[in-house]
């Protein structure tokens, strides 16, 4: 009798996500693959979208991350998710459809399309996460690698003379017509990693709504490739790789309009 | 085949476009490029009418790679290009082939190799029958060699695609994209399908579906490629076409596909009028190819002559399927040109006796 009343006052206030599966990855201690992933699978679920939604892996380290979403995913050549992506919505535009990348898959190979998705509009939803580094190849350098950062590739640093500087996306895609939201954030903290939960959520919104091309950011460390402990990976990420990249919702054309 | 309107008047590139809307085609992502941009254009006319894609994308890696996205969530779709750009999608092409997404993919080939130039050729051969893009796979490949065969083998590249889930090439020329002839349009084939039970629509209850080509373990990815292996035996079996003139009572048989078919024919019609033993195979499938057909004239003639607006590339495949069975004698060259009957004629004639 005892036992049943603690059962009828016991209440879930946490559990794993429907949208995620339960399953070890293979993401190294520390990587920030494991939160987006939640993230992700938590909006899907709140948004009620999990049999709508087709999900795009690049290539990359999350090139697996159909093994992790308990949805229907595919994968693409690298680079390529955003022209997928068009192929998939503009055929079945019942469908939700999302791009998860990495900045190599995003912001080197697959320049061209995701400049042109964004300018065409597409009403997708696009998942940037960048580290700064191409982890999956071994840690070389990605567009996104700050200036002086040691990688496999800039052994000595990244220069600006040799390699340029890093590629800001935000910045480089929110002035074009064609995008809608484009915001970023970091999983330094807890506080930021919430708001990068909030752009998620809003960048799905504005595609089942039809509001076009929406793009999320997310700052994300790479301990291993960064030569760092999870934890100085975190401060990196908070102290360093975050006043070279700004947060902040950099673009939002439907701001101030009603949201579920 | 039922016949949907009269005879028209068109060139092959636009014909391969009304044949695809015919055959359900629901989408085409393309990008411009010489000598079949009049497929583009007319597709961009035609699929907003019958409230269809289509999507002029900024590259072919793009275009190749939303047919893999449509692919993948149900939908008959197309993109067409010439030889570079067919060059860029090949990287799709093996993707298509991995993930056995059924696609059809149409190349009028022109001169290479490089940027080359904007004439007709047939030097795409061993890109297309090969597979073209990285890995162990094939694509079935559909020459015709007149404007109506060009849209009759369209409507039938879509059905092999849905029926192999596989991406299937049409193999055309600048000469077919761009003569103009009269060509009638059928329905759909006929051709029973199977049920599209793979595709990505939303995992609404059932268990989500993942379409991939990685498979990271040395055993998963050796069982894959079994299969598909497997699938292209399937389709060696079944899906072999050509044609035969005159092949009966011939001594030398000239071995010709697509628009140099179309001249050998003539060169063999005028060549029989002076009494000369000669007929002509015209391989319809380059992948797969007649080699058995090809194995058992072998043993019946005196020698084959193969014809190619290339510097020979065909010629290996009936090398391959004669096993040094009779001599294989090559004439053509490459380059944008056009062979003419009569040089056709001439190097027939050096084998006729």
């Amino acid at each position: 009798m005892k036992k049943e009343n603690e059962s009828k006052n016991r209440k879930i206030i946490f559990r794993r996500p429907v949208s995620l599966r339960d399953v070890p990855t293979h993401y190294c201690p520390g990587c920030g693959h494991g939160v987006v992933h939640r993230l992700v699978a938590e909006v899907v679920d709140e948004l009620g979208i999990r049999e709508r939604v087709v999900g795009i892996a690049p290539v990359g380290c999350a090139v697996l991350a159909y093994d992790y979403f308990n949805f229907d995913m595919t994968e693409a050549p690298h680079g390529r998710p955003p022209a997928v992506a068009t192929g998939m919505k503009r055929s079945r535009p019942d469908l939700i459809v999302f791009t998860y990348q990495g900045d190599g898959d995003l912001a080197a190979i697959g320049t061209a399309e995701t400049i042109h998705a964004a300018n065409r509009g597409e009403n997708i939803t696009i998942i940037f996460v960048n580290n700064g580094v191409y982890g999956m190849t071994g840690g070389q350098m990605a567009p996104t690698t700050l200036l002086e950062q040691v990688t496999k590739t800039t052994p000595r640093g990244r220069f600006f003379e040799e390699a340029g500087p890093p590629l800001k996306v935000c910045e480089m895609l929110a002035p074009l017509d064609g995008t809608t939201y484009i915001a970023r954030s970091a999983l330094d903290k807890p506080a930021n990693i919430l708001k990068a939960r909030r752009y998620i959520k809003h960048a799905f919104l504005n595609q089942i709504e039809g509001e076009g091309f929406s793009l999320v950011e997310i700052l994300s460390p790479c301990p291993v490739y960064w030569g760092l402990s999870p934890l100085e990976s975190v401060r990196r990420l908070g102290d360093t790789v975050v006043s070279h990249f700004p947060l902040g919702i950099i673009k939002d054309v439907k701001f101030g309009r009603e949201k579920q | 085949m039922e016949k949907i309107n009269d005879q028209v008047i068109m060139c092959g590139n636009e014909a391969v476009g009304e044949a695809a809307i015919q055959a359900g085609c629901r989408c085409y992502f393309g990008y411009p490029i010489t000598p079949q941009n009049e497929l583009t254009a007319y597709m961009a006319r035609r699929m907003p009418e019958e409230g269809r894609i289509f999507l002029q994308s900024e590259s072919e890696l793009a275009a190749i790679n939303m047919v893999l996205g449509a692919s993948a969530v149900g939908i008959r779709s197309m993109t067409s290009s010439s030889s570079p750009g067919i060059s860029l999608k090949q990287e799709g092409i093996s993707y298509l082939a991995g993930c056995e997404l059924p696609a059809v993919i149409v190349n009028m080939v022109r001169g290479g190799p490089g940027l080359g130039n904007i004439g007709p050729a047939q030097s795409d051969y061993f890109q297309a029958t090969r597979g073209g893009g990285h890995g162990d796979y094939r694509t079935p490949v559909l020459a015709g060699a007149s404007v109506q065969e060009m849209a009759d083998l369209t409507c039938r590249a879509f059905d092999l695609a849905d029926l192999y889930r596989t991406p299937v090439l049409i193999l055309g020329d600048g000469i077919l994209g761009q003569m103009m002839e009269p060509v009638a349009f059928s329905a759909s084939s006929g051709v029973k399908l199977p049920a599209k039970d793979w595709i990505l629509d939303g995992a609404a209850g059932r268990e989500p579906r993942c379409i991939k080509s990685l498979y990271l373990g040395p055993r998963a990815l050796q069982r894959h490629n079994q299969k598909l292996q497997a699938k292209y035996s399937r389709i060696e079996k079944e899906e072999v076409r050509w044609e035969e003139f005159e092949v009966e009572d011939a001594v030398l048989v000239l071995v010709a596909y697509g628009i140099s078919a179309r001249l050998s024919k003539e060169a063999v019609k005028n060549l029989r009028r002076e009494g000369h033993k000669v007929g002509l195979l015209r391989p319809i499938t380059l992948w797969p190819f007649p080699h058995r057909r090809l194995r058992e004239l072998a043993a019946k003639i005196s020698t084959f002559l193969v014809v190619e607006m290339s510097f020979g590339q065909m010629v290996e495949d009936v090398r391959l399927a004669v096993e040094g069975k009779c001599p294989v004698e090559f004439y053509g060259y490459g380059g944008g040109e056009i062979l003419t009957v009569k040089e056709i004629e001439e190097a027939a004639r050096k084998y006729s006796g």
